[in-house]
Order: C-alpha cells, then sequence, then structure tokens
C-alpha cells in the first residue's frame, strides 16, 4: 500500500507540466458560452493541440492514435490538467470521453478508420442522443424508431438532453429497431450524421439560463446501415461498454478543480470577514476532508481497475459523493458571499460570477449520468445484494 | 503507486481478522461486559498475535511493520469492538518495556490539547503503566500512585473508566516531537478503528435487512431501506480510503502531509462510524435497542474514539486550516 508515484510517472508529470505552462496562456480567454461557432473552434483547437503535444486521448489506445497511457498517468494527467487551468475539453467532451471509447470497443475498422483519427485531432464533433422526454431514468423505456428499408435505417422521435447538439457533426444515438422485443433487446447504437434532412435541433435554456443541451426532433431521417454500431438490438450492451467509464476516473479533473474552488472560498470568506466564523470554517474544514478523502478514494479505485481493466462498481459510490459533495460545498460558497450571491455577476469586487455559476450548474450533477436515486439502487443492488428494484 | 493490500497485508488482514471472529464473537462481548472488558487469556492471545509488537523494529523483538499495516489490524480490532487498552499499549511498545509482549498493560491519558474535561481514564484496574502525552513530552505514572474514582456506569460497558480529581506530573521519558508523534498515530489507529466499525455495522445491517420480513418481503427490498444501506456503504468507502491514506502517508511523508491525512481519517471514519452504527440500529428496529443485539457496543464505542485524540471540532479546525494554507498566494 503505497502512495508514491513512480519515477516514470513524475517524469511525464513534469513534461506535461511544462507544456501546460506554455499551452495554455497562450489559448487565450474562453469565448462568451453563448456564441457556439466560436466555443467550437476554441475547444476544437485546443484538443488540436493536445494531439499534436502527444496528450490527446489519454485513456484511448495507441493503436488508435491515444497516449495509452496507464491509470496512475491517468491521475497525472487529470492533477495537471486541473492545477493549470487549460481549457475545458467542452464540445469534445461527448467524442473523446464517450463516442469514441464505444468505437473502439465495439466499433467496426471502417468506422473506427472513419471517426477516431477526426475525434482525437478536434476535427469532429460529437453529440448525445440517449434520453428521450419519458425515458430518463429509465433510459431502456426509449420509443425512438428505427425502421429497416433496404440498406437505411428511418428514423422517428425525439431526443431530449443531447449535449452539444448545437456544435456536433455526428450524433451517438439509442434507437427502436424492434418494438416487439423486452424493452433492453430491441435497442439498436447508431453513428448519426447531425446534417442528414430531417433533424431539427431546439436548444433547451436550463434554469443556467443558457447551455449546452438541445432537444433533437428525428422525422423520416435515412440513416445507412453500416451506420450501426455493434449488432441489431444489441445497442443496450454496446451502451454499457462505455457507461461505466463516466461514473469512474472521469471525474478526477473536476475534483481537482473543487480542491481548488474550496481555497477560493477561504479567500472569498476573508474578504466578506466570515472566515472568522468558527462554525463557517469547521464546516469548510469538514467538506475538504471529505473531498481530500473522495481523491483518496479515486486512487484507491485507479490502482484496483489497474489489476482488472475494468472500473468497479464503486465508480457508482464516487460519483454519488462527489456530486452531492460538490452542491455542498457550492452551496456553502453562497452562504459566505452573502447577500452578494444574489448577483450572477462580480459584485463589489467578489467573485459572486464564477461561484453563483458553480452553485448552479452543480444542481445538474445528481440527475446526470444516472441520478444520486439510481447510483444508490446500483450500490444497494450489486456491491450490497439487496433485492432487486422492478425494472 | 500502488494504493492495494500487497500479499502480506491480505495475509495480516485475513489472519486478525480470522482471530477476532472465532475469539470475539458477540456471546464473549456479553461475558466481556462482567470482566469489565478485560481478559487476560484474550489479552496474551492478542499479544502473540503481534497487536502490539507490530512496529517494533525486528532486531528488538518486534514485527518491524509499518503504519499502513497498523490501520488495518486496528480496523479488524474496531469490526469486533475488541476491548482493553490495546492502542496505548501498541503506542508504547518502544517507550515502556513489556508492552510489545503484552506483560506490561500500558493505558495513557492525551493531554497535549488544553482542555477543561474531566480526567478519565480506561480500565485503569489493569494498568502496570499510565503514560501521560503533554505539551513537553511523554511522561510515565505509576498507576497505584493515583487517587482515582472509579465511575460506576461507563457509557461503554466494555471500556471501565475512573475519574482521577487530581494529576501529578510523573517521570518525563521523552520529549514533545515523541508525544505528537504518538498522539498523530494513536489518532490514525484510533480512525482505523471508526473505520472498521463502520464497515462492521454496514455489513450487519445489510444481513438483516435481508434476513428481517415485514408485509411480507424483505425490508431490505424497500427502497427507503436501501438508500439508507448505500449511503452507509459509500460512508465506509470515504472512510476505507482515508485510513489508508493516512497509514501510507504517515509511512511515506513525501506523498503528503501526515497530519492533514490523519485528520481527515479521523473525521471520515468518525462520521461513518457513528452514522452507520446508527443506521444499523434503526433498521434492527425494536431488536436494535435491546442490550442482546450487537448494535449499542459499536454505537457507544464510536463515542468513546470519538472523545479520543480530538474530536471534530479540532480537526475539521485543522483541515481549515490546510486549506487556507493552500489558498495563500
Amino acid at each position: 500500500m503505497n502512495l508514491r508515484y513512480s519515477e516514470a510517472d513524475e517524469k511525464f508529470r513534469s513534461e506535461l507540466r511544462a507544456w501546460l505552462a506554455e499551452a495554455v496562456p497562450a489559448h487565450g480567454e474562453p469565448p462568451p458560452s453563448d456564441d457556439w461557432p466560436a466555443r467550437r473552434a476554441y475547444d476544437t483547437s485546443w484538443q488540436r493541440k493536445l494531439f499534436d503535444a502527444g496528450y490527446a486521448g489519454i485513456n484511448w489506445p495507441a493503436e488508435y492514435g491515444g497516449r495509452d497511457a496507464s491509470l496512475t498517468e491517468q491521475l497525472v494527467y487529470y492533477e495537471e490538467i486541473a492545477r493549470a487551468n487549460a481549457p475545458y475539453i467542452g464540445v469534445n467532451f461527448v467524442g473523446v470521453l464517450h463516442g469514441g471509447p464505444t468505437l473502439v470497443a465495439e466499433g467496426t475498422p471502417e468506422q473506427r478508420a472513419r471517426h477516431l483519427p477526426r475525434i482525437l485531432r478536434g476535427e469532429e464533433v460529437w453529440c448525445q442522443g440517449f434520453s428521450e422526454p419519458a425515458a430518463g431514468s429509465d433510459l431502456a423505456a426509449l420509443k425512438t424508431r428505427a425502421e429497416r428499408d433496404g440498406d437505411h435505417y428511418v428514423l422517428n422521435g425525439h431526443k431530449i438532453w443531447c449535449s452539444f447538439a448545437q456544435a456536433a457533426d455526428f450524433g451517438e444515438f439509442l434507437v427502436r429497431t424492434d418494438p416487439s422485443a423486452p424493452k433492453h433487446k430491441g435497442i439498436s447504437w447508431l453513428i448519426l450524421p447531425m446534417d442528414l434532412p430531417g433533424i431539427e435541433i431546439r436548444p433547451l435554456p436550463t434554469l443556467v439560463g443558457e447551455g449546452e443541451f438541445s432537444e433533437v426532433f428525428l422525422e423520416d431521417v435515412r440513416v445507412p446501415v453500416e451506420h450501426r454500431v455493434g449488432d441489431e438490438n444489441d445497442g443496450w450492451r454496446v451502451t454499457n461498454v462505455t457507461l461505466r467509464f463516466e461514473r469512474g476516473t472521469a471525474f478526477a479533473s473536476e475534483m481537482i478543480q473543487l480542491q481548488q474552488f474550496a481555497a477560493e472560498l477561504v479567500r472569498v470568506a476573508k474578504a466578506t470577514g466570515r472566515w472568522d466564523d468558527a462554525s463557517l470554517r469547521r464546516e469548510l474544514g469538514h467538506l475538504a476532508a471529505e473531498l481530500d478523502a473522495l481523491w483518496a478514494m479515486v486512487k484507491y479505485s485507479v490502482c484496483r481497475a489497474s489489476q482488472t481493466g475494468v472500473p468497479g462498481l464503486e465508480g457508482s459510490a464516487i460519483k454519488l459523493h462527489y456530486t452531492e459533495l460538490y452542491q455542498r460545498i457550492a452551496e456553502l460558497g453562497m452562504r459566505i458571499l452573502g447577500r452578494a450571491a444574489l448577483s450572477r455577476s462580480d459584485v463589489a469586487d467578489l467573485p459572486s460570477g464564477m461561484l453563483l455559476a458553480k452553485a448552479l450548474q452543480s444542481l445538474s450533477l445528481t440527475i446526470a449520468a444516472g441520478s444520486s436515486q439510481i447510483q444508490r439502487n446500483i450500490i444497494a443492488e450489486r456491491i450490497q445484494g439487496l433485492p432487486r428494484e422492478p425494472r | 503507486m500502488d494504493f492495494r493490500l500487497n500479499d502480506d497485508q491480505q495475509a495480516l488482514q485475513e489472519g486478525v481478522r480470522a482471530f477476532c471472529d472465532g475469539q470475539v464473537g458477540l456471546e464473549r462481548l456479553h461475558s466481556l461486559c462482567d470482566s469489565g472488558g478485560f481478559d487476560a487469556d484474550l489479552w496474551r492471545e492478542l499479544a502473540e498475535l503481534g497487536v502490539f509488537s507490530l512496529r517494533l523494529a525486528e532486531d528488538r523483538g518486534g514485527v518491524g511493520l509499518g503504519m499502513a499495516d497498523a490501520v488495518l489490524v486496528f480496523a479488524e480490532l474496531g469490526r469486533r469492538v475488541v476491548p482493553g487498552p490495546l492502542l496505548w499499549t501498541h503506542l508504547a511498545a518502544d517507550l515502556v518495556e513489556g508492552a510489545a509482549s503484552g506483560i506490561t498493560v500500558v493505558g495513557g491519558l492525551d493531554l497535549i490539547q488544553p482542555s477543561a474535561d474531566p480526567l478519565l481514564v480506561a480500565h485503569l484496574d489493569r494498568l502496570d503503566v499510565l503514560l501521560l502525552l503533554r505539551a513537553d513530552g511523554v511522561h510515565r505514572v505509576d498507576p497505584r500512585s493515583l487517587r482515582a474514582e472509579v465511575v460506576p456506569t461507563p457509557l461503554d460497558p466494555l471500556t471501565p473508566l475512573h475519574w482521577l480529581p487530581t494529576l501529578h506530573a510523573g517521570e518525563h521519558i521523552a520529549g514533545p516531537g515523541v508525544a505528537a508523534r504518538l498522539r498523530l498515530e494513536g489518532c490514525a489507529l484510533a480512525a482505523a478503528q471508526l473505520f472498521g466499525i463502520a464497515e462492521a455495522t454496514q455489513e450487519l445491517a445489510v444481513a438483516y435487512a435481508l434476513q428481517r420480513e415485514q408485509f411480507g418481503r424483505p425490508i431490505g427490498s424497500f427502497q427507503a431501506l436501501k438508500h439508507m444501506l448505500a449511503d452507509a456503504f459509500v460512508r465506509q468507502e470515504i472512510a476505507r480510503a482515508a485510513v489508508y491514506a493516512a497509514g501510507a502517508t504517515l509511512d511515506d511523508p513525501l506523498v503528503g502531509d501526515g497530519p492533514r491525512a490523519v485528520a481527515v481519517a479521523k473525521l471520515t471514519a468518525g462520521e461513518a462510524a457513528l452514522k452507520n452504527a446508527r443506521t444499523c440500529l434503526q433498521v434492527y428496529g425494536g431488536m436494535g435497542y435491546t442490550w442482546e443485539m450487537p448494535c449499542h457496543y459499536y454505537l457507544k464505542r464510536c463515542w468513546v474514539l470519538e472523545n479520543e485524540f480530538g474530536g471534530v471540532e479540532e480537526h475539521s479546525e485543522r483541515v481549515a486550516a490546510a486549506v487556507e494554507a493552500d489558498a495563500a498566494p
């Protein structure tokens, strides 16, 4: 049981740190969040820089252009990305962290050759089309139809919570190819070119006021059959290949940022005079302790996964605790701001803009990627062996 | 970095668990209540197991292991709420002749932080040596030289107490650095016991929820209970990571801030133990409120350990101060 990074890990760290020290300031400030062409350009050109420096697809196999970093190198990578305040993965999120890894695991050689290099170079942006208005936590209840017509599927349906659809070239879409089969057995996983006729994208304003989500309406959209990933009606299994990764180490960078956020709260509390309040100080100390412990748990989980090759079910516990802890810390931030928390832009030299953005955005964390209640069911049923809910 | 148990650590953990499962079951706990939580045979067996000599150097007759190993052992002792002045005798191994072999039974009082609390010593009747941790170092006191009043009804029936109205200085046997180190190690091992309690009560609660039926089905099928139990599991795993990290950090100070890691362990394991023991009692329902069931032993021990080597207030202040240092420009 030792926590010391190897010499190779530390060498990787110092090279990455040196590169980030030049590359991050050179990339400039992010554009306004509602300017999608500018956001796409900003995020994808950063992805290109990562690629040119050899840091794109940190966990992807080398044969598909990835770094193929060990799990401990990945931890170092996330630590350094966060500490350097490097650009957020942004519009590359779905392609690099979700769609791409799915193609690596389940795609055909043609699908991989066509998409993977372009995703890694920031030339291709992906969105996600999984959820539907009546299929949220019960994702397998999705109804979007894909009827076979010769060598095409014809899609009709309504998707919601599609991240980055405004900027995307392709989407990973779950569709129903066999309505008569049990719900988990009639789903297929499709690569959907977002410029096909019959696709309508409507931005979905969130409580933040804008955001990365859209609704996508599909009306007689014809998709070639070779865009299917995995077998017909095997899409549920294909999806689950990558869902676990979403709940494991994917939060590593955000956790480091949350530690930095806790330090920022100390500075704000000193500015508002609240750092002298022992109960507030202790509350922050307690939350920071939970964050330290959570980071230790990520390391523990990563070291176990490096033996088995797949993230363990404890990813659900990490996701559950991280997201709820985030909300508690963000809410403490609002109390530290006091009445300044009523302003979503900086006021009286206090960073209320950043703090309120965190507090509002954090409300989505316990809902997205499997709600806290779903995570508790997963922990209770699959780890603790308690009786299963109906499904 | 390999933050997993190595083969030796797994064997150590399994060995201590097998011993505790076999020797310190619920019936044994009930009977230990009658002997003030101390049993000479059990004490000798724990000594033979290496509980006290674990970290003493091999050339001095010890096992020569580190804090990462010791937290595993004390987590197992916590799982079965094994009573006795285990922690202090373990801490005294390289200071007091006979402690490592268990022949000398050592207790202690941590007086480093100023406090107006009454001086309550555990297991005083059984002690050969009492250690005092003070800001100026470690002091050794002969328990027979003390005026002590027995506490007739201690909260934890397995941790008998005496109250000392006064306390003399004793013999100064080590400096402030040693006192601070013992306090830090003691705190990490108290956290390890608390983690063991969190794990044991989570497991007991799940087992009971699977077996107990109401409304014609196991109560563990009700989502209200499942979610309580899932939260208990999360707390347990958070505490495990924090306790293991504290042990590994004390062994290798280059990987982090030892006092911060120990404070994190005490806070998270303390919270996990207390909340999981309460969850366990709640899941057991009326039976959880009886003396016969194990829930109360765990909960009462939580309250004892919470008071050892600093509580929530001290440790949350410590972590806050560490974050404040991070925030400094």
